[in-house]
């Protein structure tokens, strides 16, 4: 199909944007590189009165070390992410998760940004991005703020993103060292997660120092197990402790439940390995 | 809006639709066909072109995103009235039957290609994930991959064009003295 007719728009700089989002109204919507937007406006689900493309914010892109964290770019695509050395080095798990997502084709024009801003609870980068405490830093008119993932992430395909504003940098502290899985079960090749498990480790002679763990598509938006983390604290990296603290990623009796603790089970098992 | 696309070589100065998709641009406007649409979702990769030497679906994205930008389709491959060696390999390895996915399977081969020049099976699988094809259950579409790997190896040219360095020291500089 195609879609309804919408008014194009091409800001070159990030104030520009912001100006076009505020004149449009909330009927207007920003496109990155399209992935998720252009099969929706196709299929018609949604038929937006503007579009406006941030494809021209060369500053928004790519990857910046900044001290104890790193800077990823809203428009950098997941090709980018998974051939970044920074990340590699500093937010392992990040790498591992941008492999999975989608198809190579995708992964050239699908940005980092732009999934998280599109929140679909299936989405594989938004449980890791929740689990490794980043911060979304976010401009509107009335300047930059600041928001965790945590609060970032409302609901099923929304976030605390406000219609006037647009995602600029995704802080992520770094991981330096860290052992990471990404675990995900779908059917077919080129799915959407039935559910994963996004796992990070620290292990210190042979013990858990620190653990994240963040579950994809199990609740209305991602989750983070913060029961397994504080289960693995000051453990010994044995199967024994992984297993038993795998059950405390959900305590329901439903398949995803079922399926969660399994997955989590996997994740910290190849984490630590790793 | 007015938008200007290289295509296969060639510079187009066009006033477009905003929404119209970048395939059907391609299709409609370009007269190139080659490229075809397979789905409505984005799944089957039957519409792979390259944008800027990148793998891209072109159903996927719109042709005013392609502004300022350079494609490649399967019509640019052929050099001289000879078949791109991925083209070459496909026909060799009869890697098709009803040869619609084809154009986007030769596309995400290439660009597979220039990221992994010598790919196992697992490989080329992984790296065709998004190309979904009805007829032939894959197995001549990797081997023709495979094919295509060594026929891009370095010096994998006919005997003719290849050179040894024994070759080139013996030769006398011509117009000496």
């Amino acid at each position: 199909m195609i879609p309804a007719e919408f008014k194009y728009m091409f800001p070159s700089t990030v104030d520009e944007a912001v100006r076009m989002l505020a004149e449009e109204g909330e009927d207007a919507k920003v496109i990155a590189g399209g992935q998720s937007l252009v099969p929706v406006l196709r299929m018609r689900l949604a038929a937006p009165t503007a579009l406006i493309d941030i494809g021209g914010l060369t500053e928004l892109t790519g990857v910046r070390d900044d001290g104890d964290s790193l800077l990823i770019g809203a428009m950098t695509t997941h090709y980018e992410v998974q051939r970044d050395h920074l990340v590699q080095d500093h937010a392992l798990l990040l790498r591992l998760v941008t492999d999975t997502i989608a198809d190579p084709q995708i992964r050239h024009r699908g940005t980092f940004g732009g999934s998280l801003c599109h929140a679909d609870p299936a989405g594989d980068l938004l449980a890791p991005v929740l689990a490794l405490d980043a911060v979304m830093i976010i401009a509107g008119p009335s300047g930059r703020r600041e928001v965790p993932a945590a609060e970032f992430f409302v609901d099923y395909f929304t976030t605390a993103l406000a219609p006037d504003e647009i995602l600029l940098d995704v802080r992520v502290p770094k991981y330096t060292g860290w052992g990471a899985h990404y675990e995900k079960l779908n059917r077919v090749a080129q799915a959407w997660s039935i559910v994963a498990v996004a796992a990070a480790v620290q292990v210190r002679d042979g013990a858990i120092s620190a653990a994240r763990v963040g579950l994809t598509n199990v609740g209305s938006g991602p989750l983070r197990a913060t029961e397994v983390e504080a289960a693995l604290v000051g453990q010994q990296a044995s199967a024994e402790a992984i297993s038993e603290a795998a059950l405390r990623a959900s305590s329901g009796d439903g398949y995803k439940d079922n399926l969660a603790r399994v997955l989590t089970g996997r994740a910290l098992t190849a984490a630590v390995a790793g | 809006m007015h938008i200007s696309v290289n295509v296969d070589g060639v510079t187009y100065a066009d006033e477009v639709e905003p929404r119209l998709l970048l395939v059907h641009y391609l299709r409609e406007r370009l007269s190139k066909t080659g490229t075809v649409v397979g789905c409505d979702t984005g799944n089957c990769g039957a519409c792979t072109v390259h944008l800027d030497g990148h793998s891209v679906k072109s159903c996927q994205m719109l042709a005013v995103q392609a502004n300022g930008h350079e494609v490649t389709t399967i019509e640019g491959l052929a050099r001289d009235g000879k078949l791109h060696p991925v083209q070459e390999a496909f026909h060799s390895n009869h890697a098709l039957q009803c040869g619609f996915c084809t154009p986007g399977m030769i596309m995400q081969a290439i660009d597979l290609l220039a990221d992994e020049s010598d790919p196992d099976d697992e490989t080329v699988r992984k790296g065709l994930e998004g190309n979904l094809c009805r007829c032939t259950g894959y197995q001549n579409i990797v081997r023709a991959v495979q094919d295509a790997a060594q026929r891009m190896k370095p010096g994998a040219g006919p005997k003719q064009e290849q050179h040894s360095d024994e070759h080139i020291s013996s030769k006398q500089p011509v117009g000496g003295e």
